[in-house]
């Protein structure tokens, strides 16, 4: 009884709900995910996605509805009995075990012989290049190495589904990039499955394939990081990837590929060309990405009389971020809106000055406008 | 001047353990090492000096009697045998109780463990005296134990159960699980309960992850606990006195009759300073092993 769907559901939640108590830490969570991908969990403090990752280990079990991995239910299988690994936040290396104690435990578990769990540590860690640190003790290692080794330990008894909780969150920002990079080349050559969970949006964006964005125990949005960044399904959503600017208004005109949208907050109509929906009267929320903002000293051309998608403000704070800047400017009605602007000119000549007068535009797809 | 007074203040927190253990350690050690090599005499102080004045000049005058002593008479062999006997195995089952006491009080809910330590402590808000009598009152043929028994009918005659090894054995663990079990909960406290969930995820099952994991990871404790049970129980007292055989001694009971019965300070002090060496020797790897316990957690 394999049709098309579950076959390529490698992963499947559904109706999956965790109660601690009086309070729900995931709440109804249907979820597919395929064979090989990269799936990232990405959410706050409190949003559930611990929760999921520990009830997909074996660490939990859910209040309600089922796990299937594989096409196997796991609600009765424990943690030392699931096709799963996982690589824990703090890496939870055995800190009275060497190196290739901690990664040849699990083979260890399994029963291999002596020569045959010595060849396999060795080949894996060899992959994450650690392969002359053996004889270490945990303690002997940095961030980083410790990093290694624990994904070794994960990856060494070959799962199908590796589970990664905020896998570079103990990192340094240089050495984040590179892992990040190292960790989807290991992947592609393992073919194994990740789920990852994050708070960090940058390391979800460039680590998964597609995203699913949680909130409060449920799953607000599903889709591959360009999605869910430019197409954000709901207020929290855009705002919790990448920052935004968002003004509440009212549709005014509906056409047939485009919204008319008065803003009293921002002073100007948006006229939104893409993903729009809302009929005529209804509150709606406009997001705008800082870098889809131009800034011009003169009024920018087009749709200059209606005053559609074009502001004037005055500049209040510039952070020069080296590739790019940030502009602070505030519109007349007393709100800052965000700019980013690449620095694509060494030395401009003439650079926008605090206090300076602009006109701030933008193109109709840029606008998102959101209903919930 | 900060610097200064920071080492003033520094040698004065180094310096009254110090002083303490020079007065009341070093200083009674030495009396008492000093007295081992003297021979018994009829007089105050009932010991030879280890100087004597010789045509003006001082000689020194040791004797090896009182050690001698102790190897031609068996009664002191087997009382220092005895004696490390009934501690290693009071110690063994203080561990056996005490590991699972300590693990469960770890583990329990953290406004659970308070209480349950502090219940743990509480038998120390009565006299040890006290307490050790009330043994007694269990114990004996016509105690609390063999009454129950008789009356119920599991036996027909009373047990002798007081004045045996195993009053003494009950009479130790009673005493001494709580030194077992604080210093192995204070160790089994601090464990990682995610190293426990990683060794599930990697396939071991809840034993094999005690086993492997835990048990290894509490070696520090178990032997701080052991420590604090075998290194009193060598030299214990009043357990054996009011518990146990009449016709096998331990060595403290024995040091207190040569002093106090026999009045041999000599022989009662190299009774003293035997058993002190024989509790140094584990001390000291107590504490190598702590210090690469040390090592470790660095």
């Amino acid at each position: 009884m394999h049709n098309a769907a579950s076959a390529s559901a490698y992963v499947r939640l559904s109706n999956v709900t965790k109660k601690f108590g009086d309070f729900t830490a995931v709440d109804a969570v249907s979820l597919d995910i395929s064979r090989g991908e990269i799936f990232c969990l990405l959410g706050g403090s409190g949003s559930g996605k611990t929760t999921l990752l520990r009830m997909l280990a074996g660490f939990e079990r859910p209040s309600a509805g089922q796990i299937l991995i594989d096409g196997v239910d796991m609600s009765a299988v424990p943690p030392y009995e699931r096709p799963v690994n996982m690589m824990f936040q703090s890496y939870a290396l055995f800190p009275h075990m060497s190196v290739d104690k901690n990664v040849g435990f699990g083979l260890e578990q399994e029963g291999l012989s002596r020569a045959d769990i010595r060849r396999q540590v060795g080949e894996m860690l060899d992959i994450v290049r650690m392969g002359d640190y053996g004889a270490r003790k945990p303690h002997q290692l940095s961030g980083g190495q410790r990093q290694r080794v624990a994904l070794a330990r994960a990856l060494v008894k070959r799962p199908k589904l590796l589970l990664l909780d905020e896998p570079l969150a103990a990192l340094d920002k240089k050495l984040r990039e590179h892992t990040q990079f190292e960790l989807l080349n290991i992947q592609q050559r393992l073919g194994v499955t990740f789920i990852v969970v994050t708070h960090d949006q940058e390391e979800a964006m460039t680590l998964g394939q597609r995203l699913g964005v949680m909130d409060r125990g449920r799953i607000v949005q599903v889709g591959t990081p360009a999605d869910i960044y430019e197409s954000p399904a709901t207020r929290f959503v855009a705002d919790f990837i990448g920052s935004v600017n968002m003004f509440e208004g009212r549709v005014s005109e509906q056409g047939a590929d485009f919204v008319h949208i008065e803003c009293s907050e921002l002073g100007c109509a948006v006229r939104a060309e893409r993903g729009v929906r809302g009929v005529r009267g209804t509150t709606v929320w406009t997001a705008i990405r800082p870098e889809k903002i131009s800034i011009s000293r003169e009024h920018p051309p087009g749709g200059a009389d209606g005053g559609e998608n074009a502001v004037r403000g005055t500049v209040r704070e510039i952070a020069y971020m080296g590739d790019m800047s940030i502009y602070l400017v505030q519109i007349p009605s007393g709100k800052m809106l965000r700019v980013t602007l690449p620095n694509i000119r060494r030395g401009d000549e003439r650079p926008l000055a605090r206090e300076e007068s602009v006109w701030l535009s933008w193109h109709g797809s840029s606008p998102v406008v959101l209903s919930e | 001047m900060l610097r200064l007074t920071r080492g003033a203040g520094r040698r004065m927190v180094a310096g009254i353990p110090l002083l303490w253990l020079l007065l009341l350690f070093l200083v009674p050690f030495i009396i008492v090492f000093r007295i081992s090599f003297s021979e018994v005499r009829l007089a105050i102080p009932p010991y030879t000096p280890l100087f004597a004045w010789h045509h003006g000049t001082p000689q020194l005058q040791l004797h090896w009697s009182a050690y001698s002593f102790l190897f031609t008479d068996p009664l002191y062999v087997s009382s220092y045998l005895y004696s490390l006997k009934v501690a290693a195995v009071s110690t063994l089952f203080c561990l056996a109780l005490g590991y699972p006491m300590a693990y469960a009080i770890a583990r329990a809910e953290a406004s659970w463990r308070s209480l349950l330590l502090m219940l743990i402590v509480l038998p120390f808000w009565t006299s040890f005296l006290l307490r050790v009598y009330a043994w007694i009152g269990l114990l004996k043929n016509n105690g609390v134990i063999n009454n129950v028994l008789l009356y119920l009918g599991v036996i027909h005659h009373p047990l002798a159960l007081l004045q045996t090894d195993f009053a003494v054995y009950i009479g130790i663990v009673y005493s001494y699980l709580p030194f077992m079990i604080l210093p192995l909960y204070a160790n089994l406290e601090k464990h990682d309960a995610t190293l426990l969930e990683a060794a599930a995820d990697l396939g071991a099952r809840p034993w094999r992850a005690f086993l492997a994991i835990t048990l290894p990871q509490s070696f520090a404790g178990i032997v701080a606990g052991s420590l604090l049970v075998f290194i009193p129980a060598v030299g214990e007292y009043v357990i054996p006195t009011l518990l146990g055989r009449t016709d096998q001694l331990m060595i403290g009971r024995v040091l207190s009759d040569e002093f106090f019965e026999n009045r041999d300070w000599p022989v009662a002090s190299a009774v003293a300073i035997l058993v002190l060496l024989l509790l140094v020797v584990p001390i000291m790897l107590f504490q190598r092993l702590e210090r690469r316990e040390l090592e470790v957690v660095k």
